[in-house]
């Protein structure tokens, strides 16, 4: 029952994936180019700086961008951001774009946990007038929103409900009582995306979805009440509401169960699929299906699923935390003003034209741990950012900042209208875990003005500041290459973590 | 049961051991609960027959695992012991018991929330077999 090593390999297509040392060129301050090898049908392209390349364990989200190159109707290059790290298949911090009717779709390109992404809202309030509440404010918040591993909303949905929400999205939350029209404009493509197909999504996944709307869920999903600590960009930063001083809300959270089971349910079906197409994946998790295809337009119409509910679920906690706001202040909506500035999504594959080759092009843009980041005069925005550009919501960790973006015309040349998405790991949970041992982590965040409450039993450990890049550094690359410009930063006054 | 834990920036792995297939099989699921949950503390209330298929040993693993993971992520079932009654680089079937979380007596070291095929790797030597999964945490 003994074999070759050589078959054992050939099962185990992963088995070789520590090869030789990756070649990597610098082209300026904050560009780096993997040169076109082997299977690679484009070259790949990095935001950062020689410093972050330095960085410990980059070796392998590197490999990742040129294993990604390797796939059908790649344009341009294989993208990665300053953010980037060691992912499933595709990088964290990746953005890749094919050709809409020649590439392919692939579930690893956009993650688990799909529509995972981040929203900010503005108050009337300034820090002064919250730093006496805020202990009152951070345990209520606590209270009214389910967090922590398989957190359970009081929203129990019926199959046919559950169903409207994954084709409605905010929509639905709104339909409810949950929210105001001027929160679907400043929600990206309005907090719904077309073509989602209930009948495309498994039993499995509308049972994990049925009871987790309107929760945070665990891991390194957040809500944090910050402070806008600077302005970079006064004009801009006007319209989106944003004043110095003024305390804000951010939540951080994706499609809980829902997704996850529908990106597992199509990798695994995918993997079966992609060994009938003549496609050489250097990586299982890389599994993929054409666009154009029968599998490639289910997947595509299940994820827009996930994607309606994570939005829904985002929509849903707004709501939540208005009420909650306006509780423990004792004021009205209208004294509160908590408006929406901008709904924006880290995993997502979308259907977007772009200019390539000076030709006009329907690709479709995987961003996973990315965020758009569209220009001036973009005509998916909406009309109050017409002239300014898409706000890009970054959240740091959760002890130094947060940073307010805006879209350029040089993202929408240089990365298929793209840029970061948050600090990027740097340390695994397991190392974060050891690098806490004997600290009192809410204790230090606590000493530097951050009121933390949370659920989960390591979670604090894992998600400690130290785990994360430096927010700055790779704001500074985004700035710097001119794929977004700075607008505000927050500092996190409170959080609360799944 | 022989696993060892394998640190990735993202997310958690094992690395895994058993004298020949079925034990290896019966060790991963185990090792994965392990990481979830403190087995001790699980009842076998209730007995549930299993069958996954695979397009190899390694496709084999993960549709196993992730079959298991699922009576804990929608059933809400902790997995108590694993027996497995055939398997073969096909096909693979068990019987598991398995008790409804309760969380008095319950408590969760991770929330493991899928089976990746990043990395995967099944194979065997002279030496017995072993096996590395990585899951999204």
């Amino acid at each position: 029952m003994f074999e070759s090593q050589e078959s054992v390999r050939k099962r185990n297509p992963n088995k070789n994936y520590t090869g030789k040392v990756m070649e990597i060129k610098q082209i300026d301050k904050y560009h780096w180019e993997i040169p076109k090898t082997g299977n690679m049908r484009v070259p790949g392209i990095v935001y950062c700086t020689a410093a972050m390349l330095k960085g410990p364990k980059q070796e392998e989200p590197l490999k990742q961008v040129a294993n990604v190159a390797t796939l059908p109707g790649i344009q341009k290059a294989s993208l990665a951001m300053p953010d980037m790290h060691w992912g499933y298949g595709f990088p964290i911090g990746g953005v890749a774009a094919f050709d809409w009717n020649s590439g392919i779709i692939s579930p690893g390109g956009v993650g688990y946990d799909i529509n995972c992404g981040v929203r900010l809202a503005g108050t009337a309030l300034t820090e002064s007038e919250v730093r006496s509440k805020l202990e009152n404010l951070v345990n209520s918040l606590y209270r009214n929103i389910p967090s922590g591993l398989g957190s359970k909303g009081s929203l129990k949905l019926s199959v046919s409900e559950e169903k409207k929400v994954l084709t409605e999205g905010s929509r639905w939350a709104l339909q409810l009582g949950f929210g105001e029209e001027a929160d679907i404009d400043h929600t990206e493509d309005g907090g719904c995306m077309p073509h989602a197909d209930p009948l495309l999504v498994s039993n499995r996944a509308l049972e994990r979805g049925q009871r987790q709307l309107g929760t945070l869920g665990s891991g390194n999903h957040f809500l944090e009440v910050g402070v806008v600590e600077a302005i970079y960009d006064a004009n801009v930063a006007a319209v989106f509401g944003l004043f110095e001083g003024q305390v804000t809300l951010m939540i951080h959270c994706g499609s809980r169960g829902f997704g996850y089971q529908v990106c597992d349910d199509f990798l695994a079906a995918m993997t079966r699929h992609v060994q009938k197409l003549d496609i050489d994946l250097p990586d299982r998790q890389l599994a993929c299906a054409m666009i154009r295809s029968e599998m490639g337009r289910r997947y595509r119409n299940a994820m827009a699923c996930a994607a309606n509910y994570a939005w829904a679920n985002r929509q849903i906690l707004l709501h939540k935390s208005r009420d909650v706001f306006q509780q423990v202040f004792g004021i009205g909506p209208r004294d509160l003003q908590m408006n929406l500035v901008y709904d924006v999504c880290h995993n997502i594959a979308k259907k977007e034209e772009h200019i390539i080759d000076g030709q006009k092009k329907v690709v479709c843009v995987h961003r996973k741990g990315a965020t758009r980041s569209f220009p001036p005069g973009h005509p998916s925005l909406c009309e109050k950012y017409r002239n300014v550009g898409q706000p890009v919501i970054i959240p740091g960790d959760m002890g130094t900042a947060s940073y307010v973006l805006a879209g350029t015309e040089k993202a929408m040349d240089k990365t298929f209208g793209s840029t970061c998405h948050g600090a990027g790991r740097v340390l695994s949970r397991k190392a974060a875990k050891k690098a806490s041992k004997g600290r009192a982590i809410h204790r230090e965040l606590e000493d530097k003005g951050i009121m933390v409450r949370w659920t989960g039993k390591g979670t604090l450990a894992e998600e400690m500041p130290d785990a994360y890049k430096n927010v700055s550094e790779v704001v500074e690359v985004v700035h710097g290459a001119g794929i977004s410009k700075k607008v505000a930063r927050l500092k996190p006054i409170a959080v609360v973590k799944g | 049961m022989k696993y060892k834990l394998i640190d990735h920036t993202a997310d958690l792995g094992i690395h895994v051991f058993g004298k020949d297939a079925g034990d290896l099989f019966a060790n991963a699921a185990r090792a994965m609960f392990d990481q979830i949950t403190d087995i001790k503390k699980v009842k076998g209330v209730d007995k549930h027959s299993i069958r996954v298929k695979g397009s190899d040993w390694a496709d084999l693993m993960v549709n196993w695992l992730r079959e298991l993971l699922y009576f804990w992520t929608v059933k809400e079932k902790l997995v108590k012991s694993v027996d497995i009654v055939s398997i073969s680089e096909a096909k693979l079937s068990a019987v598991i018991t398995t008790e409804t979380f309760d969380t008095a007596r319950h408590s969760i070291r991770n929330e493991i929330k899928a089976v990746t095929y990043h990395q995967i790797n099944v194979e065997y030597s002279t030496t017995g077999w072993e096996a590395q999964v990585i899951f999204d945490v």
